[in-house]
């Protein structure tokens, strides 16, 4: 474990659930980064659990502006140090899978296009968490959330997620990265590596949402850790214009185990758990071609 | 210096002896020309950055961002580039971050058209920004120091309106301010708060039931504040370069019993036509609400009081009274003042000399009327 400070920059008093694993992502990336840095945050729950005022969980300097822009505030707050020769400061968006998924999703290719001097972490817990648990592009299939309904005739979300880390890296950013909560050196070691290089990096980072997925949150890092090693989530980098798989899940985990903690999967039959761990292998598959591996 | 230059390209070059540090902007008909114009000198190396976005909804989130960490902000944009940024534009006035924009007018669609009238700004009259509208090319030039000035102090975004094409691409004569005369009305800007690790700050919060309608209503105060800081500003730009403005301007309203109220350039070519009226010895005058917001209430009871008016303007609220109309009628509320609305020169429709000869004309019934010219 990396050694915890009592002096967070995303300090205690923020009203995230107990167990909420963007909160943890939070305090993990904050601690990495440290204290010459400035977060440019998306509307989510992460916002609304920070920032309410007269209070800031925030001991960086913190804006929000709206759900669907972070990556062009970020690209602007950067060019405006660069503009006062302040070349040291970071700047790190922090959004959640809905901001940076679906609606800004333009914004962030043309952040990356652009290769702005910017680090956007993506705290990925699966769905819409601020409005009540909807499906996002993030949202893997047969999930059951909201506007994912397991009715009679559609059960859940029926399609998958989106290969955010991909098509980062097809950007040719200098840095693309995945991690997990579950995870610390990795991550920390991803955003010490992002930090290294001038331009757009991007590290999507599994948080799990303790409510929104309907465990205890008092496994949220445990569900973390399942999602990896049951290949439902990889730990990868992409950076030289090359991919790397950090954590190799070569013994195999049934997927019905990391499911089977989750209220939103637990209407999904064996047929159903069969096709999710046929996508896992698939998956495996392609990353690990992806990385080179045989 | 005076040029002779195409209107668009003066302002730019107006814009860039600000020295804005950022500068977003996204191409649209019939803005194009600054834009192009502002990243050609960035290129040469007149400013620091320029953002060249993939949308307008990012070049005024850019310069959101920009502007909280301190720098002097400008971009340009016309009809739907403007529609796109409505959201953000409401952020920007909302956390107080004096943005300053160039709007060239165009309409909006559906059905499309890249000509212009008002609509555009128009319908963004409630995000909280200042808006200034240019009778010519002169006017939108001096207007943008003024912008930067009136903003930096009120902490309140602005926008310098100008009709597209008519304006934009007419060239003339125009006067510019050098660079170093500009430092002589425009200081550094150097805002109190701003996004800095030394002295970390939360922007943009979320404000709950308690807390949420202060921050409007400061909001609002600062927008009335703002009228006389414009006043101010107008009057000190007129002393230092000899080109006065004021929030408004009233000609020949002062004895006269009719007179035409309206924004952009229409307004000169009403002082045309009053002047020829006037030699003919009719007591007309013109009335140019140049301040749209903070809108002028005071100075719009004090010269048109007791006068037959006629409201012309390019733009509609549709399923209400014209918005020109209808806040001129509020103001007058409770005087014997007779308000007629003329509604027209929509997508490229000129409003022409006729045209206005015409209204004046009419306003000799004495009855009010509400109709669509041209
Ligand atoms: C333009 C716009 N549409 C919708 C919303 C409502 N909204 C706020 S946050 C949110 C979902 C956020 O999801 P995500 O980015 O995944 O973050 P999370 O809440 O899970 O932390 C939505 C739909 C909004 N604020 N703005
Ligand atoms: S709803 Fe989910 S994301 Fe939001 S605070 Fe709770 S656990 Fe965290």
């Amino acid at each position: 474990m990396t050694k915890s400070t009592n002096a967070h920059y995303y300090a205690p008093g923020h009203s995230g659930c107990p167990g909420c694993g963007p909160s943890n992502c939070m305090i993990q990336v904050t601690d990495a980064i440290g204290k010459d840095a400035i977060i440019v945050n998306a509307t989510g729950c992460i916002e609304i659990n920070s920032s309410l005022y007269p209070n800031s969980a925030w001991r960086l300097p913190y804006i929000h502006v709206l759900f669907e822009n972070t990556a062009s505030v970020a690209a602007g707050v950067s060019a405006a140090l660069k503009a006062k020769g302040n070349n040291h400061t970071k700047v790190v968006v922090t959004a959640g899978d809905g901001a940076t998924y679906d609606i800004g999703f333009g914004a962030v290719s043309g952040m990356f296009e652009r290769n702005d001097d910017v680090l956007y972490i993506c705290y990925d817990n699966e769905l819409y968490a601020n409005t009540g648990v909807q499906r996002s592009g993030a949202t893997p299939y047969g999930a059951a959330t909201t506007t994912s309904f397991v009715g009679k005739e559609v059960r859940g979300k029926q399609t998958q997620k989106k290969p955010i880390v991909e098509i980062a890296a097809m950007h040719r950013i200098p840095y693309a990265a995945s991690a997990s909560i579950a995870y610390p050196q990795d991550l920390k070691m991803k955003i010490e590596k992002a930090l290294k290089h001038e331009g757009a990096k991007f590290i999507t980072v599994n948080s799990p949402c303790c409510l929104g997925a309907g465990f205890d949150g008092s496994i949220s890092i445990k569900v973390a850790r399942l999602a990896v090693q049951s290949r439902l989530w990889f730990l990868f980098e992409y950076e030289n214009d090359e991919f790397k798989l950090n954590f190799n899940p070569e013994q195999k985990l049934p997927v019905k185990e990391y499911l089977s903690l989750q209220k939103r999967f637990a209407h999904l039959n064996e047929k159903e758990i069969a096709l999710i761990q046929k996508q896992a292998d698939l998956n495996y598959g392609r990353i690990k071609k992806l990385c080179g591996i045989k | 210096m005076i040029k002779t230059i195409e209107g668009s390209r003066a302002i730019a070059e107006q814009a860039v002896y600000c020295e804005p540090e950022v500068v977003a902007c996204y191409p649209i008909t019939p803005s194009t020309h600054i834009a192009e114009e502002l990243a050609k000198y960035y290129a040469n190396g007149a400013i620091k950055k320029f953002i060249a976005v993939e949308a307008e909804f990012s070049a005024i989130s850019a310069l959101i961002g920009a502007s909280a960490a301190g720098a002097r902000t400008f971009s340009t944009t016309s009809g739907q580039g403007l529609l796109l940024m409505h959201e953000p534009l409401l952020a920007a006035s909302g956390m107080r971050l004096p943005i300053v924009m160039v709007v060239a007018n165009r309409a909006v669609s559906s059905p499309l058209n890249i000509w212009n009238d008002e609509q555009d700004t128009i319908t963004q009259r409630d995000a909280g920004w200042i808006q200034l509208y240019a009778k010519n090319n002169q006017e939108a030039v001096d207007l943008v120091p003024i912008a930067f000035k009136v903003a930096e102090q009120a902490m309140l975004p602005a926008m310098v309106c100008l009709d597209g094409f008519i304006l934009t691409h007419a060239v003339e004569q125009i006067d510019i301010i050098g660079k170093e005369d500009v430092k002589k009305f425009l200081p550094e800007f150097n805002p109190e708060i701003k996004l800095d690790p030394e002295n970390p700050v939360s922007l943009g919060v979320y404000a709950g039931p308690a807390h949420y309608q202060d921050f409007r209503k400061d909001l609002e105060e600062g927008m009335q504040e703002a009228k006389k800081i414009i006043s101010k500003e107008g009057e000190n730009f007129g002393e230092l370069f000899g080109k006065h403005y004021n929030l408004i301007l009233a000609h020949k309203c002062e004895d006269a019993e009719r007179i035409i109220v309206g924004i952009g350039s229409l307004v000169d070519n009403a002082i045309e036509v009053a002047n020829e009226l006037r030699e003919k010895g009719e007591k007309v005058g013109v009335f140019h609400v140049r301040t749209f917001r903070p809108f002028p209430r005071e100075e719009i009871r004090k010269e048109l009081e007791g006068k037959i008016v006629g409201v012309i303007e390019r733009d509609i609220s549709l399923g209400a009274s014209p918005p020109i109309y209808s806040e001129v009628s509020e103001a007058m509320q409770g005087t014997q003042t007779i308000i007629s609305s003329f509604v027209g020169g929509l997508g490229g429709k000129t409003i022409t000399r006729p045209i206005i000869r015409n209204a004046f004309e009419k306003l000799k019934q004495k009855n009010p009327v509400r109709e669509w010219i041209s």
